[in-house]
């Protein structure tokens, strides 16, 4: 049998040899991120979980982080990743500061920027395993906007990553309104946060929300939901239930 | 200028601590046709003359857009001037493409200088023969940047380069306190006033000189021949010394004194470098 293998040039990031240098499955992840425009600016939600697989290895994980002086990131996916990714962002604002002449990046240039990074990671066949939600406030213009591990980006006044768009959006899109109170929007995001609980595997009881305004971000010290568990619909949940086998 | 032993190279020092090669390039500029550009909170205007070498060609374009929010008038070198232009358009289109967000042309001045200047250090380079004066809109507000051969910018309210530029600059210099406030029309008005002042007597017309605006919610771009003519003629600023619509003099005496003073495309070896 002969066969003609298809030679890759020595850099290429294609074919068995070259699968050590490039991601192909993520390891410690981070889950759900939850964001919405409020009054002041924005509030995001995120637990502190880092699973490895199917196990809740990290539980001091944040997955949070401030960038510059108008722009909070948060992250789910692959959280070392995540941390290259704060690593690039860092270089950027700090060359953005070296001007030093009364210009700044602001949440919509950071977002794009990072669109491109994960884009072109995306075409090299070695993605970034993270989706992000970036918001942010600057000149008293609210901004959020999330982008993938293939580089889809869009801005919208609610976004979520993973679990959180099938759970949370639905919420977020039938009680989110425009200029919500800071009370009001940390409710809306802990109702969100709550079904998430109840229903991700990988979601842990430990959260914080952080919110970013023009006076700068600030982040709450990790706390945790009240649940409820004594349903009726919990009680015996495999009664009804018709066997597979 | 003379020529001394020490002005065959940009990397040569004279003992005076001068590089005469980046100070011929200034020359250079001196002798380009003028340009001039005037700016108040919202707008910037930039003019130019445009003599055309004969009556069978056209005129060279000296005013090139940049950007939306950035254009540039040149004096000098023209044809290094359509590089710098061609370098400062890519530098705000990968700005924009990676940002989606407007260069800001103070950072893009300083790119423009730092580029200059390279050529000021290099001994198998030479010196940007070409000033240019950028105009653009920042988060800051308006700005208008002259960018030297010598790797030096300066901001300005006004200002103006090229052959009888001192003219142009002795009557901006008695104006520009109330250029801050200007509305779009009058300033545009102002700068056509001072192309007037470089043509010694000339009769201006909207074929020998070229205008462009750029503000706050207008993007930047070169006005129509026939409306600059309507301008000039709105005005009745053609041929006449002091237009009747003029505004009162803010600082006439700081304006004699300029007018006495250096002639421009200086001929004294005493005079500092870099003066303008």
């Amino acid at each position: 049998m002969d066969f003609m293998a298809s030679k890759q040039p020595e850099n290429s990031l294609l074919g068995p040899e070259a699968d050590s240098q490039r991601t192909l499955y993520p390891y410690v992840t981070g889950t759900s991120v939850v964001a919405l425009k409020y009054k002041d600016g924005i509030l995001m939600a995120a637990d502190m979980g880092g699973s490895y697989g199917s196990t809740l290895r990290y539980k001091n994980v944040e997955r949070m982080k401030a960038i510059g002086k108008h722009s909070l990131l948060g992250a789910s996916g692959e959280i070392s990743d995540f941390q290259e990714i704060l690593r690039y962002l860092d270089d950027l604002i700090l060359y953005d500061n070296m001007w030093d002449d009364g210009n700044s990046l602001g949440p919509k240039e950071v977002h794009n920027y990072l669109t491109r990074v994960m884009y072109n990671r995306r075409n090299k066949f070695n993605p970034l395993w993270n989706s992000l939600v970036l918001g942010g406030i600057k000149n008293g213009q609210k901004y959020l906007g999330t982008v993938s591990m293939i580089g889809v980006n869009f801005e919208d006044d609610h976004v979520a990553t993973g679990f959180g768009n099938h759970l949370a959006r639905p919420i977020l899109r039938q009680e989110w309104h425009e200029n919500l109170s800071f009370e009001d929007g940390v409710k809306l995001l802990e109702k969100c946060m709550r079904v998430l609980l109840y229903r991700d595997r990988s979601a842990i009881n430990k959260l914080q929300i952080a919110k970013i305004t023009e006076e700068g971000m600030t982040i709450s010290q990790p706390y945790s939901l009240k649940t409820y568990w004594e349903f009726s619909a919990f009680e015996n949940p495999t009664q009804g239930a018709v066997g597979s086998w | 200028m003379f020529r001394n032993q020490y002005d065959t190279d940009v990397t040569t020092w004279s003992p005076a601590g001068r590089l005469f090669q980046v100070e011929y390039a200034m020359e250079a500029v001196k002798q380009g046709s003028a340009a001039i550009g005037l700016r108040s909170k919202t707008h910037i205007v930039l003019g130019c003359v445009n003599k055309a070498n004969s009556e069978l060609s056209s005129h060279q374009k000296k005013i090139f857009k940049v950007d939306d929010h950035i254009g540039v008038a040149i004096a000098g070198l023209t044809a290094d001037g359509r590089v710098l232009s061609r370098y400062m358009r890519n530098e705000c289109i990968n700005y924009s493409f990676t940002y989606e967000s407007p260069l800001p042309v103070g950072r893009l001045v300083v790119q423009l200088a730092d580029k200059a200047q390279v050529c000021t250090q290099r001994s198998w380079k030479r010196p940007y023969g070409v000033g240019l004066l950028v105009a653009g809109l920042d988060e800051s507000g308006a700005h208008l940047y002259y960018n030297c051969p010598s790797g030096n910018y300066f901001e300005y309210q006004a200002f103006a380069i090229g052959s009888r530029s001192q003219a142009a600059k002795t009557y901006l210099e008695r104006r520009f306190e109330n250029f801050s406030d200007s509305s779009r029309d009058d300033l545009v008005k102002d700068a056509l006033m001072a192309i007037r002042e470089t043509l010694q007597g000339e009769t201006l017309k909207s074929s020998i000189c070229t205008v462009a605006v750029v503000g706050v919610g207008e993007p930047f771009h070169i006005l129509e021949q026939e409306t600059v003519q309507q301008m000039i003629d709105a005005f009745e600023i053609v041929g006449e010394q002091e237009g009747p619509a003029a505004e009162p003099d803010a600082a006439a005496a700081a304006g004699q004194e300029a007018a006495a003073a250096d002639q421009g495309g200086s001929t004294e070896e005493g005079v500092a470098p870099m003066d303008i």
